[in-house]
């Protein structure tokens, strides 16, 4: 970064961030201003691209999910039933009650575990002013050990309902391969009251940040079903009001390549759109948890939201809602039996497109079989890849208001990396 | 650092990806009861993914991901350079891993499937030892956090590092597992090398080999078990080929 002031005063700087820290993958940011005009401001991904859509061909359904959760170290689980929901409705499978049941507590395991990861170790630096979590835990202990505490539940929860935290084992085409053991259940359901104090002391320390005053008009998409919070499948909503059926996902997405990226880049009814944690809460609020929309409405948070820096508290709503739903989810398997968990499937041809809400958004596999079952074609739209258009204009946009402001370099410089942490971007996913 | 009985220098510790998922380096922040022990063995110099301090005074090096462009063969040699240990982090970076399912194709075929054709780099996909000596492999796909936290406190310590020489099969056992072959599924846990307690035969889905084949095993006994069950070969073929960690015995069908 080099920058000057002119004779008159106006910024002259060139910002220029190659492999963005504290986020999951390689991203770059670049800011250029001369003589106090924006003349640049762009967000390009340079992630190594994997070509998961390449591998999967040839590969057996029941193998498919091992394959695609792959692609994220993170999402795995949102990753295994994406892939998984696309299978079953391609070739008719109908997996049990207990098991769908299942499925959405392993979603709000992974959402809190990543949920938590992106608030305390990625995004809470920037606001205390420090490098990375590590100092954070001697300067904040109460708060990190109450981040260490809901990243733990999570994970818990996603080992006890998936077999594993990262890359889960027992989610499998026609439901599960092993079901949950009851009494791990139990002691999760005394961990979450243990944790709920977490969430307070995480709520008292955001709801204190200055969370910088930027906003953009945008297009919000997620998933909606009309009658709970939604996790898995569903109708295609955007706060444009659009809606569109699960498997009319091209419609909603319009993939395109853009120049110096690896990822591709989407967009709806406008230039870009966005996805994840505060789509969902501008597209579904009214389907939270009370104690979700208590947090809400504590924290200042009312749908629609345009600042894309509130994404850390839609967030954190989300982690509130989690934990009460957990709660009522767990007390329902715990009466539940969970002998039949699995429906046997035989392969046949058939296509659909199986969407979830992964921690960072909508993400869409398509998947298309032959009659062993086995795949001739597959498509993965990831949540990043529908946000990096939104970032890029974003970026833009907030470089400008930040110059009206008389921000200098530094200010900028920081603003934006933030801004993209807003997002929690998951490169690696997004160029899978 | 002081401790009772030894006195030792933190590691100067970095971590890097390559062509990956990430989700090995996620695993260092998880068992989050013992994280505060497991960083205090650790003073970080490099590590992208969750810190904005970056400095190239490391001695351990742990890499994560495989091999597939020109650019990542330029970032591996220089921190082959200054590393004196290396580690090849996870399945990915040890055996190539899944990525290694791109190779069945050519170039041309991936690029076209996903970017139209538009000029897009790509290499067929190498593991770290391809490219660079390697120090140390830590196998899994993801590694085993009990085992890193293991082997960390052994190279603080100045121990010796160790993985486990006999399958996963003996690991299944001591949990008493049903064999996913009586459950008509092949497995190779048998010809795998353990240190993931069985996690996926616990969870009642076959191991498909993420921690590369243990110390002299026997794998035409292990053919002939999948031909006496009746099991398929192709399966078998599909099974062995996924994390490209039997690359030797892939194609033996003797």
């Amino acid at each position: 970064m080099h920058s000057k002031l002119t004779a008159t005063m106006k910024l002259d700087c060139s910002i220029d961030i190659r492999h963005l820290t504290r986020v999951e993958g390689h991203g770059n940011i670049h800011i250029r201003v001369e003589n106090g005009m924006l003349m640049e401001a762009r967000w390009d991904v340079v992630e190594t691209p994997r070509f998961f859509e390449v591998m999967v061909k040839g590969m057996s359904a029941e193998r498919v999910p091992f394959l695609t959760s792959r692609i994220c170290g993170i999402c795995s689980i949102s990753h295994a039933l994406a892939s998984i929901r696309s299978l079953e409705r391609a070739m008719q499978v109908t997996p049990p009650p207990a098991a769908e049941t299942v499925r959405l507590l392993a979603m709000h395991g992974e959402t809190l575990q990543s949920h938590a990861l992106h608030l305390f170790f990625l995004a809470a630096p920037d606001f205390a002013g420090m490098p990375s979590v590590l100092p954070l835990m001697q300067s904040h202990p109460e708060l990190v050990k109450a981040g260490l505490g809901l990243k733990e539940l999570g994970n818990e929860i996603s080992a006890v309902t998936a077999g594993r935290c990262t890359h889960p084992v027992s989610l499998v085409v026609g439901g599960l391969s092993k079901a949950p053991d009851k009494i791990r259940l139990q002691q999760l359901l005394g961990m979450i009251g243990e944790r709920k104090a977490a969430l307070d002391i995480a709520c008292d320390f955001f709801g204190t940040l200055d969370i910088p005053r930027f906003e953009r008009e945008t297009e919000f998409i997620s998933l909606h079903n009309g009658a709970t919070y939604p996790f898995i499948g569903g109708d295609l909503r955007s706060t444009d009001e659009v809606l569109r059926d699960e498997n009319d996902y091209l419609l909603m997405t319009n993939e395109y390549l853009a120049e110096s990226s690896t990822s591709k880049f989407t967009r709806c009814s406008r230039e870009s759109s966005a996805a994840g944690a505060l789509a969902r809460f501008n597209n579904n609020s009214e389907f939270l948890h009370p104690e979700a929309k208590k947090a809400a409405e504590s924290l200042a948070l009312r749908p629609v939201s345009h600042n894309p820096f509130t994404c850390n508290i839609a967030q954190l709503v989300e982690c509130v809602h989690i934990l009460n739903d957990a709660e009522a989810i767990i007390g329902k398997l715990l009466d539940m039996d969970l002998r039949e968990i699995r429906t046997p499937f035989t392969p046949k041809a058939g296509r659909a497109t199986g969407a979830v809400e992964a921690p960072r958004g909508i993400l869409y596999h398509h998947m298309e079989t032959d009659e062993e079952g086995k795949v001739v074609k597959a498509d993965c739209i990831i949540p990043t890849t529908q946000n990096n258009a939104n970032i890029h204009y974003d970026l833009g946009a907030l470089a400008r208001q930040a110059l009206e402001e008389g921000k200098n370099d530094r200010e900028i410089e920081k603003l934006a990396t933030m801004l993209v942490r807003s997002y929690d971007p998951c490169i690696s996913c997004s160029v899978h | 650092m002081k401790n009772p009985v030894y006195t030792f220098e933190k590691l100067k510790f970095a971590s890097f990806e390559f062509t990956c998922c990430e989700g090995c380096q996620l695993q260092l922040a998880n068992r989050e009861a013992s994280l505060d022990a497991f960083f205090s063995l650790l003073d970080v110099r490099t590590f992208r993914e969750i810190s904005s301090e970056k400095h190239d005074d490391y001695d351990i090096a742990f890499v994560e991901g495989s091999i597939s462009r020109s650019d990542e063969i330029e970032r591996l040699q220089v921190i082959r350079k200054q590393a004196k240990i290396l580690v090849a982090f996870g399945t990915c970076a040890c055996f190539g891993g899944v990525n290694s399912l791109k190779n069945r194709f050519s170039t041309e075929e991936c690029i076209a499937e996903v970017y139209d054709g538009q000029p897009i780099e790509t290499l067929p996909i190498r593991k770290i030892s391809d490219i660079v000596q390697v120090d140390l492999s830590i196998p899994g796909c993801p590694v085993a956090k009990e085992e890193v936290e293991r082997i960390v406190v052994s190279l603080a310590t100045g121990s010796l590092v160790t993985l486990p020489k006999y399958p996963v099969c003996v690991e299944c056992k001591e949990q008493l597992n049903t064999c996913m072959f009586d459950l008509g599924e092949i497995c190779l846990g048998s010809i795998t090398r353990a240190g993931c307690n069985a996690v996926c035969t616990s969870g009642k889905t076959p191991c498909l080999g993420c921690r590369g084949h243990a110390d002299d095993i026997n794998f035409p006994a292990f053919m002939e078990l999948v031909k006496e069950r009746g099991l398929s070969v192709s399966d078998l073929q599909e099974k062995l080929g996924f994390y490209n960690a039997f690359e030797a015995y892939r194609d033996d069908e003797t």
